[in-house]
């Protein structure tokens, strides 16, 4: 196992509850582990929650904090993968003044090669929306910074797993 | 149960009970069994409390002084009992000050069960009066935790509550209930919960690990058992004395593992950790088995860790999947139940004695009784001693005592001493070394066991932290023996000060008040020792008390606890002077 630092994708499989976010933080926390990036939504599963978080520590320490995860009553099973185990996205959206979009042509063409997309275009501005990897979004930054961005905002990582995670069959297995 | 009223449905014939929140809540109480709770009324909860005034006869409702009192009172009355202790207080400062014994029960996984009152779901987030984010306060400290702002989500939640506190690794649980709640009335049907889709109590035991451990044990020639409370909490005591009995292996105990096998078994050689005995520390590096049983490898145990058992196999019996090679690897992890595994792996036992590995515990014994034990327990220089307080309790407790200690000197001193003839009967904060925790648990003890005598070991500073609990047991008539090691220090600080701070005996020198007056303040009949020659007969004095009784014994002022593992040194450079 090795005991080099690495990105590690953690998917969790929780009940619908309030407080799971704040227990699930609360373990990253407590022993000083930064979160890269947090994601919550429905999952394949009727009323089963979905978490993605990506974090960058050791494998030996995942595994232990897989364990405290799992731990949590309303955690229903917790897996982690590497960066090549997954298929991932993050997303992002750029708000920019509308008179860049005429004024600078080379813009127009940003946008065609980064496969991003605009959203809306008004009179004041305009909204640029990409999802890709990380690096493609921070490719597209740098290359719009230059004209001035007015807002920027990006989501956390989402992914799925190549391998199976046999949730669905564990969920059938739990009713009784 | 006069105030409820019976509504008939006009369809079917059956009958429900429309109820309040707060009628409920009390209802749920009864169904899980609960005879006795703890706690301290306030605006949020009140309605709770009218209906405890309603069920009286039916549920004895303890006025603690202090609701962190209520909790450790709730925790000794689970740890002797095996039965859930209940809690329960009010909104806001109620709420947190119940914060302490949760965390203490979270961390010696100790079943609890929590209820706050809260105020109206319309005013949460209102900085309402008394208002606090008790269950955003309490999650790191919990097994689990709910808020409820419905009646009708009452049953469900309290019955849930139960089953997480007691099932697999116990723990506390809190419930945190709205003001509108516990008025608003509903159609009341109890349902016990006997599981959670999420929740795997107990972990499917692989039998493949079970002979893996089975064939490790039969090849060692010189195995090791240390285990800890989860024999205590799966009721394992019977099948793990015939485990070691039949392999012949020498055996040591957590603090929190204390009293699961009597202290005059001859497999049992004493503690492991930090103060405990001499021979089981430095044969963890000797040994070339080591077999870990409900326990948990805490810091204090292990000293550090990369010289820890490093030339033994391990093997880890464990209930909580988390625990496995959290801090020590294990060659092989046997989860599940300790009762169950050890079962399991009885008949896979070859029989054993390992005589000349025995004899090395004997050894080191004979040092460590020459060195420490001799002068702790049979001293002959001037001042009383902690040891031979504890001693004259053994005499006089024949080893039927509960012990109930506090935390520090006095804690360390009792477990190293008191003998046991019965399990459940080392009650103590182990993890979380709460300070105060003793006289408080001591109550819940004395209440869920009446019939066993609770003697409460204290040191001047952690007495003085929960004191106000003399009034509860003024109150309860609880035939609490409250013993008081008083050496005008706190002591522990004191002693490391000493070792490891040249001396410099920063705020830990107490100027104390008079105890006996203070005891004898909530009437309780109390006495000071100062001299060896009173000592005895004190001690028999207090035990054949039928009440209550509080007995002070000023001890030399620096003292110290030995033998010691320094903080970060290995197991096996346990100093003993």
């Amino acid at each position: 196992m090795s005991t080099e630092k690495q990105l590690f994708t953690v998917s969790i499989y929780t009940e619908n509850n309030i407080g799971l976010l704040n227990r699930i933080s609360a373990i990253f926390q407590r022993r000083h582990i930064n979160i890269e990036s947090l994601n919550t939504s429905p999952s394949e599963i009727e009323s089963v929650s979905r978490f993605t978080i990506v974090v960058n520590m050791t494998e030996e320490n995942m595994k232990k904090i897989i364990g405290q995860i799992e731990k949590q009553v309303e955690v229903i099973k917790a897996y982690y993968h590497t960066e090549e185990d997954i298929i991932y996205q993050e997303s992002c959206i750029f708000k920019m003044k509308s008179g860049l979009l005429f004024d600078e042509r080379e813009i127009q063409n940003i946008i065609k090669e980064s496969n991003a997309r605009i959203v809306t275009v008004n009179r004041d501005f305009f909204v640029i929306e990409k999802s890709g990897r990380k690096e493609e979004i921070e490719l597209l930054y740098r290359e719009l910074s230059v004209f001035g961005i007015m807002q920027f905002t990006r989501s956390g990582r989402i992914a799925v797993s190549k391998e199976e995670m046999k949730i669905s069959t564990m969920l059938e297995a739990f009713q009784y | 149960m006069d105030t409820k009223t019976i509504k008939k449905e006009a369809v079917n014939t059956q009958t429900t009970e429309c109820i309040s929140g707060s009628e409920a809540i009390v209802r749920c109480l009864l169904e899980e069994g609960v005879k006795v709770l703890y706690g301290y009324p306030g605006g949020a909860i009140m309605p709770v409390y009218d209906e405890l005034y309603k069920f009286q006869d039916k549920i004895h409702h303890v006025l603690a002084r202090h609701e962190q009192g209520a909790t450790h009172a709730a925790q000794g009355y689970a740890r002797i009992s095996g039965e859930v202790g209940v809690a329960i207080a009010t909104s806001g400062p109620g709420a947190t000050n119940l914060i302490t014994g949760i965390a203490d029960a979270q961390i010696d996984s100790t079943p609890m069960v929590c209820i706050t009152g809260q105020v109206a779901s319309h005013l949460l987030g209102s900085d309402a009066f008394q208002e606090t984010d008790i269950v955003g306060i309490s999650t790191p400290v919990t097994k689990w935790n709910c808020q409820v702002t419905k009646a009708s989500d009452i049953p469900e939640v309290m019955a849930k509550a139960f089953y997480i506190a007691k099932s697999g690794r116990p723990g506390p649980v809190l419930v945190d209930i709205t003001k509108d709640a516990q008025f608003e009335e509903f159609d009341f049907k109890y349902k016990k919960c006997t599981g959670v889709r999420s929740y795997i109590p107990v972990p499917k035991t692989e039998m493949a690990s079970v002979a893996a451990a089975a064939e490790l044990i039969n090849a060692a020639k010189k195995p090791m058992v240390v285990w800890g409370q989860g024999v205590i909490l799966s009721k394992a005591e019977e099948a793990f004395k015939a485990v070691i009995e039949k392999a012949g292996i020498p055996s040591a105990w957590t603090i929190m593992g204390a009293s699961a096998i009597p202290t005059s078994h001859p497999l049992n050689i004493g503690m492991v950790g930090m103060h405990g005995n001499y021979a089981p520390n430095v044969l963890t590096n000797q040994c070339d088995l080591l077999i870990a049983i409900g326990m948990r490898f805490d810091d204090r145990v292990t000293g550090k860790l990369d010289e820890y058992a490093t030339q033994a196999k391990v093997i880890h019996f464990e209930i909580d999947p988390a625990e496995i090679n959290k801090n020590v690897k294990a060659d092989v992890a046997v989860l599940g139940d300790a009762k169950a595994s050890l079962e399991a792996i009885l008949p896979l036992l070859n029989k054993n004695t390992h005589p000349e590995w025995h004899q090395k515990f004997k050894d080191l014994y004979a040092i460590e009784f020459e060195k420490v034990i001799k002068d702790d327990l049979h001293p002959t220089k001037e001042g009383l001693t902690m040891g031979e307080v504890i001693n004259q309790i053994n005499i006089q407790s024949k080893g039927e005592a509960a012990i109930v200690s506090d935390v520090g000197q006095h804690q360390m001193i009792a477990c190293r001493y008191a003998k046991f003839n019965q399990t459940k009967s080392n009650i103590t904060s182990g993890g979380l070394g709460t300070m105060g925790f003793g006289l408080p648990a001591a109550i819940g003890a004395k209440m869920a066991r009446p019939e066993r005598e609770v003697v409460s070991i204290s040191g001047d500073g952690g007495y003085q932290m929960t004191i106000q609990e003399l009034g509860t047991i003024f109150q309860q008539k609880a035939a609490v023996k409250i013993v008081v090691l008083n050496n005008e220090f706190l002591g522990m600080v004191r002693q490391w000060q000493q070792l490891f701070f040249d001396k410099r005996y920063a705020s830990t020198e107490m100027t104390n008040p008079d105890f006996v007056a203070i005891a004898k303040g909530y009437y309780l009949n109390a006495r000071r020792v100062t001299k060896r020659e009173e000592l005895a007969e004190a001690v028999a004095e207090m035990m054949a008390s039928k009440e209550a009784y509080f007995l002070e014994v000023c001890v030399e002022k620096e003292g110290n606890v030995f033998p010691m593992i320094p903080t970060g040194a290995s197991v096996s450079d346990i100093r003993l002077e």
